[in-house]
């Protein structure tokens, strides 16, 4: 019996992971921000061994790039807003544990919507009205992208992340189908400024700004958000069907129901930020590339914060600052502008594996192998 | 009749040429998913290889300086590249998945992102930066990837519809022979779909898991890589051009799920996958752009067709493994 726990001991692994109960909170802060620190270093060494700049010059230009007029402050505002808008509505569905990889799809969906409304209504209504429908039709169009995945993933368990992935590409074409309906000029390819002229269905400049607006909307959608998930009775419902389907059950909760609702709300979000990228752009089109990819990356943002609505303007501004400082630099050295695309993953990848060290913690062999249970 | 023949087997050929990348990234997709992880970052992946061989490609040639390249170093220098750039990308998935137990969905995408920021940047700033002047051409290392057998040209249709393509046409045919083999005849391959199944069984079993899932993904990445190396050297004749290599790798994605996750019904379906791809022009819907891009949709709608029906039949064959996506640790069975 002895001889036997002596071996054990010796063949105790170097060090083994045991998952901690629940972090100080200021200490996950802690861990996650040296991570992004470290993630910046990493993507200044980058920069710097691509454009031979001096490392700390990296980070001065992508404050210029930033912050140097009033173009870029405002490109700055949206853009995080938008991508605001976007990573709110995934968290929603990921709140329940339904990987909603749709966001793009529904993006594009509420585009579509938008844009239809402005061209087809463009020159038959007021202002206000095609304003209002677009909005609708937007929110409608999104939350029918995320509501058909959700049917289904309720009525027979389909795996939803291929789902919305695939839904994704379908949307991806149908604009790309409508862009020939609509194009302007004709065999252009492109639809071009809708409304050019009457500027019909733009959103209006507030004080003269462009964007305010936009921001504004995603400011009290952010705190409306996180009343709902916080506060409301359909955000418990979605936090226990989140946790566990059975003890939803158990409890009551009609777990198809919650998860389709959800997901319609979700895929209405989602809605709601292609209106503001088409009606509150200061030039509205619709194509393929309109959501540009920020419908996945709104995923990331949202697990960056750990689906807390306010940490997520903070992820939000990090990934717009980083990604359009990074085209300034790319644009200055006559790169390719994908060098924001490098240094997001980069960022994306320490963020993602910072996690680990707030989940779990390495315990390493005692030294004098007293026999551990 | 014999037109339509011709007609035929020369639809057929641009069909498999088209189908190939998706049949590398599905086959290599395969692999991975049949270990329990659900790469979604072999888009970017695809990309990392294409452009590493490009990369290897360039520099070989600059260091040739015009004179006639050695067709074997031709070959192997960027065929190394894209192996050990796609097998790095596939190594932070694990990495970050299997060690540090991220989420899969979201490791996937980013490292999408970062495929395909790396592949376009490189594509379109490698002369750039590195002083070759003008834009970048690797034509002299395509037409070495893209040699045929000497007789092809002599067997008329016969001949193009079995021996016009580069050899790693048939490289993707038969690493999607030898997936299949492994995955249903060998006990490797029995332990490998026992992780993806479930993980905790097949560590109660004595099955070291964490070697399997790494081993699973590395390879599926190496694989899945190929597909953009074909892309961009065979395909596209060496040139790199923004975006188009455009949805192949989520393509592949979706021929996954189409062929159930069985190699052999992969090659089936990229070439059904290719065969839309190529129909529009092939078709000459003339002017009509529209039908164009409607049909494009056809492989992603037809896929989500193929996923419902699956979940609704619940036939045990055809489900997905049953781990798919969920990470494993041991200490919280």
């Amino acid at each position: 019996m002895a001889t036997e726990k002596k071996t054990a001991a010796h063949h105790e692994p170097l060090f083994h992971i045991a998952k901690r109960d629940q972090m100080v909170w200021w200490k996950a802060w802690i861990i996650r921000a040296a991570a992004i620190l470290l993630a910046l270093v990493v993507s200044g060494v980058i920069i710097t061994l691509l454009t031979g700049l001096n490392p700390l010059n990296v980070y001065g230009e992508m404050i210029k790039g930033n912050f140097s007029n009033n173009r870029v402050f405002w490109m700055l505002l949206q853009k995080t807003s938008v991508l605001l808008c976007n990573s709110l509505g995934v968290t929603l569905a990921f709140k329940m544990k339904f990987w909603n990889c749709g966001g793009e799809g529904q993006v594009l969906a509420g585009c579509i919507a938008a844009a239809a409304c402005m061209i087809y209504m463009g020159d038959s209504a007021p202002n206000w009205v095609i304003i209002v429908s677009s909005l609708i039709t937007s929110m409608l169009a999104g939350a029918l992208w995320g509501g058909i995945p959700a049917i289904f993933k309720a009525q027979y368990n389909t795996n939803e992340t291929l789902f919305t992935l695939m839904m994704n590409y379908v949307a991806i074409h149908l604009v790309k189908v409508l862009q020939v309906l609509w194009e302007n000029p004709k065999n252009s390819g492109n639809v071009g400024t809708i409304n050019r002229a009457s500027q019909a269905g733009w959103l209006p400049k507030l004080f003269g700004m462009q964007y305010l607006i936009t921001v504004l909307i995603v400011a009290a959608l952010c705190v409306l958000v996180y009343v709902y998930l916080k506060k409301s009775k359909h955000g418990y419902e979605i936090n226990v069907v989140g946790e566990s389907q059975n003890t939803a059950r158990y409890i009551g909760i009609n777990v198809k129901k919650v998860i389709i609702r959800t997901m319609l709300v979700s895929g209405a979000v989602c809605g709601l930020a292609g209106f503001l990228l088409v009606n509150g752009s200061s030039a509205p089109t619709v194509g393929p590339n309109t959501a540009g990819g920020q419908g996945f990356t709104a995923m990331l943002v949202a697990w960056m914060a750990k689906f807390s609505p306010f940490a997520m303007v903070l992820a939000s501004a990090l990934i717009i600052f980083l990604q359009q400082g990074s085209v300034a630099i790319a644009t200055k050295f006559g790169l390719h502008r994908s060098l924001a695309d490098i240094v997001t993953g980069v960022i994306l990848f320490f963020i993602i594996g910072c996690e680990f060290f707030i989940q779990y913690e390495i315990k390493f062999r005692h030294k004098k192998g007293g026999v551990q249970e | 009749m014999k037109d339509v023949l011709v007609f035929l087997c020369g639809f057929i050929a641009v069909a498999i040429k088209q189908g190939t990348p998706l049949l590398f990234g599905s086959t290599g997709e395969i692999l991975t998913e049949k270990s329990g992880n659900l790469n979604l970052g072999i888009p970017g992946i695809m990309y990392m290889g294409g452009v590493s061989g490009v990369i290897g490609a360039f520099f070989y040639e600059k260091a040739m300086a015009g004179q006639p390249l050695n067709p074997l170093l031709g070959i192997l220098i960027p065929l190394v590249c894209a192996l050990l750039g796609s097998a790095l990308l596939a190594l932070i998935y694990s990495f970050l998945t299997i060690t540090l137990r991220a989420n899969q969905n979201v490791t996937g995408l980013a490292l999408t992102t970062f495929g395909v920021g790396v592949g376009d940047f490189f594509g379109g700033s490698l002369a750039k930066l590195f002083g070759a002047g003008g834009s970048l051409s690797i034509r002299n290392t395509s037409t070495l990837f893209r040699s045929t057998l000497p007789f092809a040209e002599d067997w008329g249709a016969v001949g193009e519809l079995l021996f016009s393509y580069g050899f790693l046409v048939y490289v993707a045919f038969v690493l999607a022979f030898i997936v299949s083999f492994v995955l249903n005849k060998t006990r490797i391959g029995l332990h490998l779909r026992a992780v993806g199944e479930n993980p905790a069984t097949a560590d109660a079993a004595g099955i070291n898991v964490t070697r399997y899932k790494y081993t699973a993904t590395v390879l599926g990445g190496v694989i899945a890589g190929l597909g953009g190396l074909y892309y961009i050297m065979d395909y596209a004749y060496g040139t790199w051009s923004d975006g188009s290599f455009g949805d192949r790798g989520w393509l592949a994605i979706a021929l996954v799920i189409f062929a159930l996750w069985r190699p052999k019904t992969g090659i089936l379906g990229s070439f059904l996958f290719g065969a839309l791809y190529v129909l529009p022009a092939h078709l000459n819907f003339g002017e009509n752009r529209m039908v164009q891009y409607a049909v494009m949709v056809l492989p992603y709608v037809v896929t989500i067709i193929v996923l419902i029906v699956i979940s609704m039949r619940k036939k045990r064959e055809h489900q997905p493994p049953q781990s798919l996506g969920l990470p494993y640790f041991r200490e919280e069975r």
